[in-house]
This record gives structure tokens, sequence and C-alpha cells, in this order.
């Protein structure tokens, strides 16, 4: 017996919608047997993982909270991915959306002007722009790999973070401590619903993932783009611009990670610290890919990656189950979406040697 | 923001503002035991910050049996996401609520805010609120003591530091060393390399074995790990370790520790909850108050040299000996205290300079 | 002069486990796979050989436990990537989260756990011998098998025909696929010996390195290793200087503070990130440089029936 992938004619759009839900079931079964071996009530730690964590209205509103940058990164990035430009410093960009916006709300601290937001936000949005614009020079000037420069990209924008903080904006009140000033009240983003945490930066989430849709379904450059991503020669000679194609595509993916920055630092944290994200611009990429890097997948995606995080959190005040178990199930999620996600292209054959044989005899 | 939710926001603000001038004791239902939630910034393990305080925590549990349930989370980051831990056990009628890192700070205060009932205990940290307390320990009254043991043990003269961040309670702790060393052996001197890190084995044993092979040998560190004993021991050097008596991971290495004691704390804290007694308390206790302690010696410290320490830490505890007292010169040879004259707890909570013996400059001293 | 000898074993050491994962990097690249699991392998190579050292009492047994592993940890990448034809890039990142959580969640009962470390070599007679005896002699025996790798992968990959079959099928598998060779088989071996000594590199820092088992205790080695196989343009040798090069950053920054020298940490930390950018730059400029030195596979599926 012998297995055979033989791509097929045209994709499967039928496993286009299942293979997240497989990833996600699957995702699920391992958990049960995880919990299991643990000698945990297994369901009722499924039920602690994935649905406790969102049972108040400030639990849900958590939920939005954690999801919105990470839906932000995921839009911008699955546009670039789409095209074939590979933007793996997404958290970079966003060290960098946060370390301009909070710049500016350091700069203009002692201002109770209604504009500081808006020129934090423009500003977080330009960083994570300015950054993802090396790569994109490094590619279309010196044909260097985008994946590696914004890879150690993000080292480089971590560690200028940790120079600021603990230099030249640490806060002089701090303790020496390595943290900037508190923001004002002008320089936070403002609640969205009272009771929980949840601001305003889920509507720019939100409209990321509408503008999105926008771009890449209805406007040419998007449908230029699209094209590039699929068929690069024929996308060439129809004159479609590669490099404009790959600087679009960073641009969007650093800008968008750039404002999911400045939405942290105006937002949960209200200052500049050491560590803003705990990873959001790599569960970006995940999401990005589990949304099969269509933006309302991303929508639906960037909430299950949420409730993996407030799952985690929670299995470990409830069932003192280990924090690890978040990254577990985050890279499993990926695993088995990338492995379902085959069967789109391609249809799983068996066929049986020793019957033919006989049959030949 | 939009109107209606502005005046959501307020309303809330206002009504906050209310119930935060209500007293704010901590009042189980009767005959319910206290419910007391613990907030740990890494994993308890076997040494460390966040084992001391968990032994403590069991200390106060064992204490006050049948009168409080405890429940701890570990690892639980600074910054953002602490708040939502901080919350739910707010949330979930625990009453009484140690947050234990400095980084806990801000979020503390903003649970606290929305919590007024509830009372807080934040660990090493300068904001206060009606119900939020801070509480921290003179650690450096024991880095005099290891001092002392250092300066008598060293041979080359030379102790090498292993430190986290250069804030003032890290930097006091080093001046400390440097001037308990420096009583018994005048010659002695302390470098100090950073680590950026309260918890990184790799880089804390690179910065020990760095250190080692600039002549320190007696090591100490001011980091989470036992990294700097693991790399004393294998070098043959001589180690004193914090926060845990570590000697289980340098038999021969460890001369000795200074350890912290939460237990009697948390004890009397708690027992001041069960009795609707909670007040809001600056707390900044030493060695007359238990909470720091010097682990069982090594062998190879000769009596004479316990001894010493031994006065030493009666005279601390007494008042007789203060750590930080005049005539006082920083490295640079600037005067920093006038003879006769003891330091404030304002000056020790902001020192940002090196005293005489220790190398080099801080990292943020402008 | 003792302590240049001092400082020489510092930098060994701390190359070291860079060596090992970046030449295992280098072989899965250069037969056009790209694996950005290192960090994930690494972590469950360092877990499970504490692991079995601690139980076992054996280190050594450790260190073969880790190589294991690591090489079974690649095979669910390789699986992901090669044979469903997955992403490469997704699929490494997928094996770098699932790694690190992985590596954590058995480690948990092991944090605490002290054992018996690989001790250093001592060879009677030769290591005494003042300053070049420790210089030469006074390693640990896992820094001489990094070296001893070193040897064996810059034979085998220029110097032998199985290497050069492999080079073949990164530069184009589409020809050496035409050719007859079993593409797939070849990346799959090329992607488990980089897991190996993934592995290996993980369990020299758990068991030599800092004999402890820690959460993350690579500290982000895996990425820097995958910055290194491209700052040294695809070439073992420039792997070894570039990883004792890079794993010496640190240490040179240490020696720099306590002796009393004031540049932030950070600046330093910085540079082998930059100097990696720069280097890619500059190899990538042209075609013609860029064919000399890059797998020009690298990173694409191969679809042997298009």
């Amino acid at each position: 017996m012998r297995f055979h992938l033989e791509p097929r004619p045209e994709p499967s759009r039928l496993a286009g919608w299942l293979s997240p839900l497989v990833a996600t079931i699957a995702v699920l079964g391992i958990g049960f047997v995880l919990f299991s071996a643990m000698g945990k009530n297994p369901w009722h730690a499924l039920y602690v993982f994935f649905i406790e964590p969102v049972d108040t209205l400030y639990d849900v509103g958590e939920l939005l909270l954690k999801a919105s940058p990470i839906m932000l990164c995921a839009v911008g990035l699955a546009i670039g991915y789409r095209a074939n430009v590979w933007n793996i410093g997404a958290e970079g960009q966003l060290i960098m959306g946060a370390i301009f916006g909070g710049g500016v709300a350091l700069a203009f601290h002692d201002s109770a002007s209604p504009l500081v937001l808006p020129l934090m936000l423009v500003a977080g949005l330009l960083g994570g722009m300015a950054w993802a614009a090396i790569p994109a020079f490094l590619r279309t000037r010196f044909n260097a790999n985008e994946i590696l420069v914004s890879l150690m990209l993000v080292y480089v924008a971590s560690f200028i973070l940790s120079l600021l903080v603990h230099d030249a904006w640490r806060d002089p009140e701090g303790f020496n401590f390595p943290q900037s000033k508190m923001f004002t009240d002008v320089a936070l983003l403002p609640n969205m619903v009272a009771e929980t945490r949840l601001n305003v930066g889920f509507l720019l989430a939100l409209a990321a993932v509408a503008l999105g849709w926008v771009f890449m379904r209805k406007s040419l450059v998007g449908y230029q783009m699209r094209v590039a991503g699929l068929a690069p020669a024929a996308a060439n000679y129809a004159g479609i611009s590669a490099r404009r194609t790959v600087w679009l595509g960073m641009l969007i993916g650093g800008g968008c990670a750039g404002l999911a920055g400045v939405g942290e630092v105006a937002g949960p944290i209200g200052q500049l610290l050491p560590v803003v994200s705990p990873g959001y611009g790599f569960a970006a990429i995940i999401v990005a890919f589990v949304g099969r890097l269509h933006p309302v997948g991303i929508f639906f995606a960037s909430l299950l990656m949420s409730l993996l995080y407030l799952g985690g959190e929670a299995a470990q005040m409830q069932l003192a189950l280990p924090s690890s178990v978040t990254g577990l199930f985050q890279g499993t999620l990926l695993f088995f979406l990338l492995a379902a996600d085959v069967f789109i292209n391609f249809r799983l054959r068996v066929t049986y040697p020793a019957v033919i044989a006989a049959k030949a005899v | 923001m939009n109107r209606t939710t502005r005046r959501i926001t307020l309303a809330l603000f206002a009504a906050s503002a209310v119930a935060l001038a209500a007293p704010a004791s901590a009042q189980p239902k009767a005959g319910e035991p206290l419910k007391i939630g613990f907030v740990y910034v890494s994993p308890v393990g076997d040494a460390g910050w966040t084992f001391q305080h968990d032994t403590g925590r069991k200390e106060m549990e064992k204490a006050l049996a049948g009168k409080v349930t405890t429940k701890f989370i570990e690892s639980v980051p600074e910054g953002a996401d602490a708040e939502r831990v901080i919350r739910e056990l707010a949330a979930t009628g625990h009453n009484l609520i140690f947050t234990t890192s400095f980084g806990y700070m801000n979020p503390t205060i903003k649970v606290a805010g929305t919590f007024p009932k509830v009372s807080f205990e934040h660990a090493t940290g300068y904001k206060t609120a009606k119900n939020v307390g801070i509480y921290n320990a003179r650690f450096y009254e024991g880095r005099y003591l290891a001092g002392i043991v250092a300066g008598k043990m060293s041979k080359t003269n030379v102790a090498g530091y292993v430190a986290a961040f250069p804030i003032p309670e890290v930097v006091m702790g080093i001046n400390a060393f440097a001037r308990g060393m420096r009583s018994v052996n005048p010659k002695a001197e302390v470098k100090v390399i950073w680590v950026n890190s309260w918890f990184d084995p790799g880089k804390e044993s690179e910065a020990a074995n760095t250190l080692i092979s600039q002549q320190a040998d007696v090591l100490t560190h001011h980091t989470d790990s036992t990294a700097a004993v693991q790399a004393a021991e294998a070098k043959k050097v001589y180690a004193i370790g914090y926060h845990s008596d570590m000697s289980k991971y340098g038999p021969n290495a460890h001369l000795t520790a200074v350890t912290h004691h939460w237990g009697n704390y948390y004890t009397k804290v708690a027992q001041s909850a069960v009795d609707g007694k909670w007040a809001q308390t600056n707390v900044w206790g030493g060695i007359k108050d238990g909470m720091i302690k010097m682990a069982p010696y090594n062998k190879v410290v000769p009596a004479d040299v316990q001894a010493l320490v031994k006065t030493a830490e009666t005279d601390i505890a007494s008042g007789k000996l203060n750590v930080f007292t005049g005539p006082m010169k920083d490295n640079t040879g600037k005067e920093r205290l006038a003879a006769g004259k003891a330091i404030t707890d304002g000056d020790l909570s902001k020192m940002d300079y090196y005293v005489e013996g220790v190398v080099g400059k801080l990292p943020t001293s402008k | 002069m003792d302590h240049v000898a001092q400082l020489l074993i510092l930098t060994l050491a701390a190359g070291t486990p860079l060596v090992f994962a970046a030449l295992g990097e280098l072989v899965t690249e250069k037969s056009g796979v790209l694996n950005l699991g290192v960090e994930g392998m690494m972590l469950v190579g360092a877990v499970v050989a504490f692991i079995v050292a601690a139980t076992t009492k054996s280190p050594w047994l450790g260190v073969l436990a880790g190589m294991i592993a690591g090489a079974a940890l690649s095979l669910v990448f390789a699986f992901v990537a090669l044979t469903l034809q997955a992403n490469q890039v997704a699929s490494g990142l997928a094996l770098s989260l699932f790694g690190i959580g992985l590596s954590a969640f058995i480690g948990l009962e092991y944090v605490s756990v002290v054992i018996e470390p690989i001790k250093p070599l001592v060879v009677p007679g030769l290591t005494d011998l003042p300053v070049i005896g420790a210089m030469l002699f006074g390693h640990s025996p896992l820094v001489y098998l990094s070296l001893v790798l070193f040897g064996l992968i810059q034979w085998f990959l220029f110097h032998s025909r199985a290497g050069l079959i492999l080079r073949a099928v990164g530069e184009s598998p589409q020809s050496a696929h035409a050719i007859g060779y079993p593409v797939l088989r070849i990346r799959y071996l090329a992607v488990m010996f980089g897991g190996a000594c993934a592995g290996v590199g993980g369990a020299y820092l758990s068991l030599v390195y800092n004999p402890s088992w820690t959460e993350g205790m690579t500290a982000g080695r895996g990425w820097i290793a995958l910055a290194l196989v491209v700052f040294a343009t695809w070439k073992p040798w420039r792997v070894l200087a570039g990883a004792y090069l890079f794993g010496g950053v640190t240490l040179a920054q240490f020696q720099a503070q306590g002796m009393g020298v004031d540049i932030p940490s950070q600046y330093l930390s910085m540079l082998p990130y930059i100097a990696t950018i720069l280097v890619l730059a500059f190899i990538s400029r042209d075609a013609t440089t860029i064919k000399l030195n890059a797998p020009a596979s690298l990173g694409k599926s191969f679809h042997p029936y298009r």
C-alpha cells in the first residue's frame, strides 16, 4: 500500500474552508490527550482552557483586547504573504511603532491637547513602516532575503527599546527602574466598554480588517499584488512592478504592526517598558496562515489565538497547568493547519501494487 | 471617545472614588476562612526570590491553619497581562493579595482602584493607595554581613558581583557588600557585571566566569538563578548565595547566603486581615524583624569569622551599627556622608553611586 | 597570559552551542531547506539530554538522547514541509514555537534538579603545561567534538560524492531529480542531521555550559545560529569563526564591564545581527555573488510532479 499526493487540477475550496476547522479540532484533541495524561479531568480542563476565559464581560473585553494587536499585524502580513513578500519581522516593526508612538507621548508629556493621541498613532504607523522599509530596500536593491533581514531586525529593535528605557527615556522619578514615564490621559487610547480594558484599538483592528478586505478584493493594486504572488512570471510580463510589490507588501505589514505597537503602549501598558509584546508579531504570522491569508479568516483566527493565550493563563490559575501549554498549542495549531492545507492543492491517493501485480498475472 | 462612553466612564470613576473613601479592610464572611492570593513573577522552583516568598506563604498558612486558604499563581509576566491575573484573584473572593515583584506596581494600583474592599500588599514598590500597602526588606544589611565573610575568605581581595539591573535596591546591596568587605579588608575590591535580566542562567554564568577570570575568588549575585554559585563551584572559588540557601548547588563553594524570610510578615498581615484590622502600611523591615538571615556556614569558614559576623548582626539588629554611616565617600572621591551621619531612607532609595571599593561607574549615573 | 588562556577557553565554550546548531543548519540549508525551528530543536535536545542525564546519571547518554530528540523533532518539520510541501517558513516557525512549549512542558519536574556535568578534559601531563596546557587541552570534550564535526562536514560537503549530491539538490532539485537522485530522501536526511546537531548544541547547554534545566535556556541562540549560517555565507569554516565571534560578544561586553569600561550592553549585543544584515546585503547584491554563495533553491518547496 502506497500513499501518493496527487496534484488537484483546481484548488479545493472545501479543503480551504475545512483546514482551519480541522486544525482547531486537532488541537482540542491533543489538549484532551495531554490533560488526561497529566491526570486532570480532560473535559473540565478543556472547559477551563477554552470556555471559561470568556464567560464574563471583562473577560470578553480581554479577549478582544489581546486579539487587536494580533489582528492588526496579521492583516498587514497577509497582504504581503499573498504577494510572496515574507515579512517575518512584524515583532520588530511593532516595537518600533511603540517606540515612535511612545516617543511622541513623552515629547508632549505636558500637553493636554487632543491631538496628541492621533499624532502618536501616526507616528507609530510611520515607525513600523520605516523599520519595514529596511528589508524592503535591501531586497529590492540588493536582493537580500527579506525573511532573514526582517528577523534580524527584530532583535535590533528590541535592543534599541532596551537602550531607551534604560537610559535616554528612563523616568527620572522611577527609581532607576527601566521604564519610561507613565503616559498622560491624552496619550492613552480611550476606553470602549466600561468595566473592561477594551479600548478603541479594537476598532482600529476592525478597520484594518475591513480595509484589508477592500484592498485585496476591490482595488487594482491589491489585485496586482495577488497576481504577483501567484504567478510572478506572468505578473512581470504584464508589467506589474515587482519592486513596487515588495515595497507595498513590506510597508503595509510594517505599518499595521507599528500601529499595533503604539496601540499596546497607549493601551494596556500605558508607558514604555523593556518588553512591550509577548510575541504578538510572531503569533500574527500563525494567525495569518490559520486565517488563510484572508481578512475575515484572520479576524476569527486572532480570536482563537487570543483565546489560547487567555486559556493558558486560566489553566495555570485553576488547574496548575504550566504556562508552556499555550506555546505547545500554538505550535500544534499551525502544524495541523499546514498539514491540513495540503489537501487544498493535493489529493491523497492510495495504490496497492500487490493487487495490480496479481491482476497482471 | 464619545459622550456616552465618557459619561459612563466618569460615573464609574465617581463611584469608585466614593467606594475608595470607605474603609478598606478585608472582611471575610463570618466563619469562612480568608482567601489570600499570591502573584509570583517566576516559577517557585527550589531556590530564589519566589521560592522564599512561597516558603513564607506556607509558614503563614500553617500558623493560621483553618483561618486562611491561599492560592498562588507563578510566572506571571510583569506588564499588561499582570493586571488581568491580579484582577481575577480579586474578583474571585481573594480579599488579601500579595504581588511580589516591582513590575506589578501599576497593575496593582489599577486593580486596587476597582476593588476597594480588597487589601493589596505590593513588594519592593513605591506607589501606594488606600488599600495598597508596600513592603520590602533591608537586604543590604545581610549584604554587609556577607561582605565581612567575603573579606575574610578572599585571598585575591577581589570579589565578583553578578547583578541584574542598576536600580537602587541592587546598588545599595553592592555598596553594603563592599563596605562589609572593606571593614575587615581595606584592600578589598568589588567588580560588578550587569546582566540586565533578573533571570538568565546563561548570561549569569558567563558573567560569573568573566569575573573569575578577572581575579575574583568570592562571587555573589543579585539575580534569581543559581548560576553564579554553580560557576564558582566549577571553577573552585567561593560564592555567597542570595535569596535562598544555595549550598546544594555548590557544596564546596557556597560559604553562606543572604536569605529572605517573609513568613513572619505574612503571618502578621494575614492575622490583621482575619481580625478585620488590616491597615495600609509602608514596611521596610530588616534583620531585627527577622526578614533577613544568614544561611548556615560552610565548614571552611573559621569560627572567629562566624563570631565576627554574629556580633555585627546583633549590632545591626539593635541599631548600634548602621551599614551606611559617614564618613562615606563614593568611588570618585566625592563625599556622600559626613562623619557621624547615618544615611536617610530617602537617600538610600535613590542610591545611584558606588562607594569606595567598587570598581567602575554605574551604567545609569550621568 | 593566564588571563588570555582563560578568555580563550570561555570564548570557545560560549561559541560551541552555536557551532553545533549552525553547522547542522548549514547542512540542512545546503540541501535547499530553510528550517527556522532551530531554537525549538535545541531546547528539546537540551531538556531531553538533561532528563536522561539526571535519570541515568550518565551525561554522555544524555548527549546521545539530546541528539536523537533533536532529530526526532526535526522529522515533524520534515514531514510537514517536505512531504506535505507546506510553506517552509511557516513550518519552521511552528516547529520553534512547538519545541519551546514542549521543552518547557516536559522539563517541569526537572527545574531544580542538580546533575553531574561533563567535566572539562584533563590530559595527564599535557593539561598542566603553563598557558598552552589549558588553552589546548583543557576544554570540554564537546568543544573538541564540535571541531571534529566541523572537519567532518567540511570534508563531507566539499570532498565527498554524497556531499556533492547534497549540494546539487540544494542548487537545483529539479535537475537532481531528473538525474535520478532521491531529492526528498536526501532532504529528509539533511533536515534530520540538522536536528541532531541542534539537539547536541542544546545538550551542551544543559549538561556543560549551565548544568541545569530552565525554560527557554537557549535564550535565542537558535535564532543566532540561523543568522550565523547566513553571516558565514554557507561556508563551514566561517561558521566556526562566526560562532566564536557571536558567542564571544556577550563575553567581550562582560570583560569590559568587569574592567570598568562603560559601554551600554545593548550596543554590543546588537552587533552580530547588524553584521549579518550587512553581510547578507553584500553577498546578495548581484546574481553572480548570490549564486556563488547561497543555495539556489533555499526555502522553495520541491514539487516533483510539476
